[in-house]
């Protein structure tokens, strides 16, 4: 396939250089990390006309949240506030002001805190990522050993396997947190109800994210293994006298694996969304809670902050699954 | 023969009335019409109001008087849900049509215009993928303030990009069909070929997605109430309900499970009805 005589490629470019594989692909991660930057200033200016659209003056607005009345403020009220906030530059300084701060690790100042957004997430947002890179990788082992074992096992295995999986990605993360709750430390005392910081108050945690994920995840590779285990490549396996696992393990995995890798990325930033419920449930810290305290109090900024941070996890996490894709399976690489 | 091939295939019910009776069918089917008869005149299925107080009985577990317990007031959980149907459904409706009627207008023009106007589309579309629906949802409910309205146009838009992609999908396949050749070739106005056949048929796999997007967006409002951010609680909304019953969760459990459980059953049913939708239509089109 990859032997083709490059002219008869169809040719994106005018291919000024020589067609060497390396420098293509030089180029092509180049550029992909130049469309990933574009998307982050683009998030960032959403972020940024978020907070224009709140209803009323904005200096009103921020000096009503920090008195908790609703009234008419002065102009020398408001002006300190103007000056503060910067709300007094024509808008195109601000709107340039906000996305070259984003860069450079600032995210605007809190409407409530009078503090930068940076602060008040502060480290808040490392145990929410523990928490959601440790349920990815469970869901990954959940979902593989599943689909790896029941697969083409009979009608009544697969069966029952695929119903499992379309139950559980359709589980509320609410529903299946609040039933971990209840049965593993209420019910059976097992885990610590609420604010376990170690390890052990992490597991339903965890569990919570990982198992509606888990169920999403082998639904794809179920599909990916049903298809590989009828290709030509497998008869031929079995032909020289492979095993059965053997062939799971050794030549039907890595085809099966490599579509849902693809979903990690986009995984990542369900499971964000997931965190901020299971942090709720669990009284876990972490970005969650100071995001639901953040939209409670009507802090635009800081919530603002945390969805743009988020939405820069997910587009950074994406490029990296990009570029490893294209790592893992050769024939991208030369395509 | 040629002839009958090319002709744009007619939308209607007649494949719904070919549902085969599954289990799985049958199922999703039963628990949709108690929704809907819930939704319509909560009457016929509870005896009670939703209001009824009975401090005596507070916080009592399922039992044969109250198959789904009382709350902290003495209410009965199951004439609440049963009440609380209405508001939940309207609230997966009006976020579906407003994330579908955004989408439309969206994936239309990026897949009839095409060009510029449909990278300029496609990339903005890719920017909003970029925010996870759930936090999307919560900076509108942070801007607009936590309310029924804000909870619909904060599903509505958080779950938006995703439709807007599928109608540009369908837009730009069905564009490409024969029976569009036909019609431009019998000379039918571009308008007309649009409304008649192009949006006809691009619509039809939407439909089952959309049927899916009710459930998904029931869930996701709920997400947002059980947080303390969607419909307040007083209400019997299904999310409202979870939200109320939080603080009593190590003593009552059934306020959290048993609504969480209807709402779970809800949802798989309508999921699973959009997937029996989806593969007749795609039967049907082949």
């Amino acid at each position: 396939m990859t032997t083709l005589a490059p002219d008869l490629l169809p040719s994106v470019s005018t291919r000024p250089l020589p067609a060497r594989t390396s420098v293509r692909a030089a180029r092509r991660v180049g550029f992909k990390v130049v469309s990933a930057v574009l998307v982050l200033i683009a998030a960032a200016s959403v972020t940024f006309f978020a907070q224009l659209v709140i209803p009323g003056d904005r200096a009103t607005t921020i000096l009503n949240l920090q008195n908790g009345r609703e009234q008419k403020w002065s102009t020398a009220e408001l002006a300190p506030v103007n000056d503060r906030f910067g709300f007094d530059h024509p808008l195109i300084a601000q709107y340039l002001d906000y996305v070259g701060g984003f860069f450079k690790g600032d995210l605007g100042t809190s409407y409530t805190q009078f503090r930068p957004v940076t602060s008040v997430i502060g480290a808040q947002i490392v145990p929410s990522l523990v928490l959601t890179i440790g349920a990815l990788v469970v869901a990954w082992i959940i979902a593989l050993v599943v689909t790896l074992v029941t697969v083409k096992r009979g009608r009544f295995v697969s069966g029952a396997g695929s119903s499992v999986e379309a139950f559980t990605a359709s589980l509320p993360h609410y529903w299946v947190g609040v039933i971990l709750l209840v049965v593993f430390a209420v019910k059976i005392p097992i885990f610590p109800v609420i604010g376990g910081d170690g390890l052990w108050g992490t597991v339903l945690p965890v569990l919570t994210l990982a198992i509606p994920l888990s169920g999403f995840l082998g639904q794809v590779t179920r599909d990916e293994f049903d298809k590989v285990l009828d290709q030509p490549f497998i008869v031929t396996a079995r032909a020289r006298g492979m095993g059965d696992t053997g062939i799971r393990l050794r030549h039907a995995l890595r085809h099966a694996v490599l579509p849902a890798i693809t979903l990690s990325g986009w995984a990542l930033g369900a499971l964000i969304s997931g965190a901020v419920i299971a942090e709720n449930i669990f009284g876990r810290p972490g970005i969650g809670q100071v995001l639901v305290t953040a939209v409670n109090t009507r802090d635009v900024p800081t919530v603002s902050g945390i969805v743009l941070v988020v939405a820069a996890v997910y587009i950074v996490a994406n490029l990296l699954v990009d570029l490893a894709y294209a790592l893992v399976d050769p024939r991208l690489r030369a395509s | 023969m040629t002839s009958v091939a090319i002709l744009s295939p007619s939308v209607g019910l007649h494949s719904l009335a070919r549902f085969r009776a599954r289990p799985s069918t049958v199922f999703s089917l039963v628990i949709v019409a108690l929704v809907l008869v819930a939704a319509v005149a909560p009457g016929l299925l509870a005896s009670g109001t939703p209001t009824q107080i009975d401090l005596t009985n507070a916080l009592a577990p399922p039992s044969w008087a109250h198959p789904f317990g009382t709350d902290e007031a003495g209410r009965d959980l199951l004439t609440r849900v049963i009440y609380g149907t209405r508001l939940s459904l309207g609230i997966g409706l009006g976020a579906t049509g407003i994330a579908m009627s955004l989408a439309l207008v969206f994936g239309f023009a990026a897949g009839l215009v095409g060009g510029v106007l449909d990278t300029v589309i496609t990339r903005v579309l890719e920017v909003f993928f970029a925010f996870p629906a759930l936090l999307a949802a919560l900076l509108v409910i942070a801007i607009f303030g936590p309310s029924v309205k804000t909870s619909i146009v904060a599903v509505g838009i958080g779950s938006m990009p995703g439709y807007a992609r599928m109608v540009r999908g369908q837009v730009i396949n069905v564009k490409q069909a024969g029976y569009i050749e036909a019609a431009h070739a019998l000379g039918h106005s571009r308008w007309k070929v649009i409304r008649r056949h192009l949006f006809p048929n691009a619509m039809r796999p939407l439909v089952a997605v959309m049927t899916l997007g009710v459930g998904q967006s029931i869930v996701w409002a709920s997400s947002l109430a059980f947080l303390g951010l969607g419909v307040p609680p007083p209400s019997p909304e299904w999310g409202a309900l979870l939200d109320a019953g939080r603080l009593y969760i190590t003593t009552s459990w059934w306020l959290e499970i048993l609504p969480g459980l209807v709402i779970v059953l809800v949802a798989l049913a309508v999921t699973s009805l959009g997937r029996t939708m989806q593969h007749r239509l795609e039967g049907a089109s082949r």
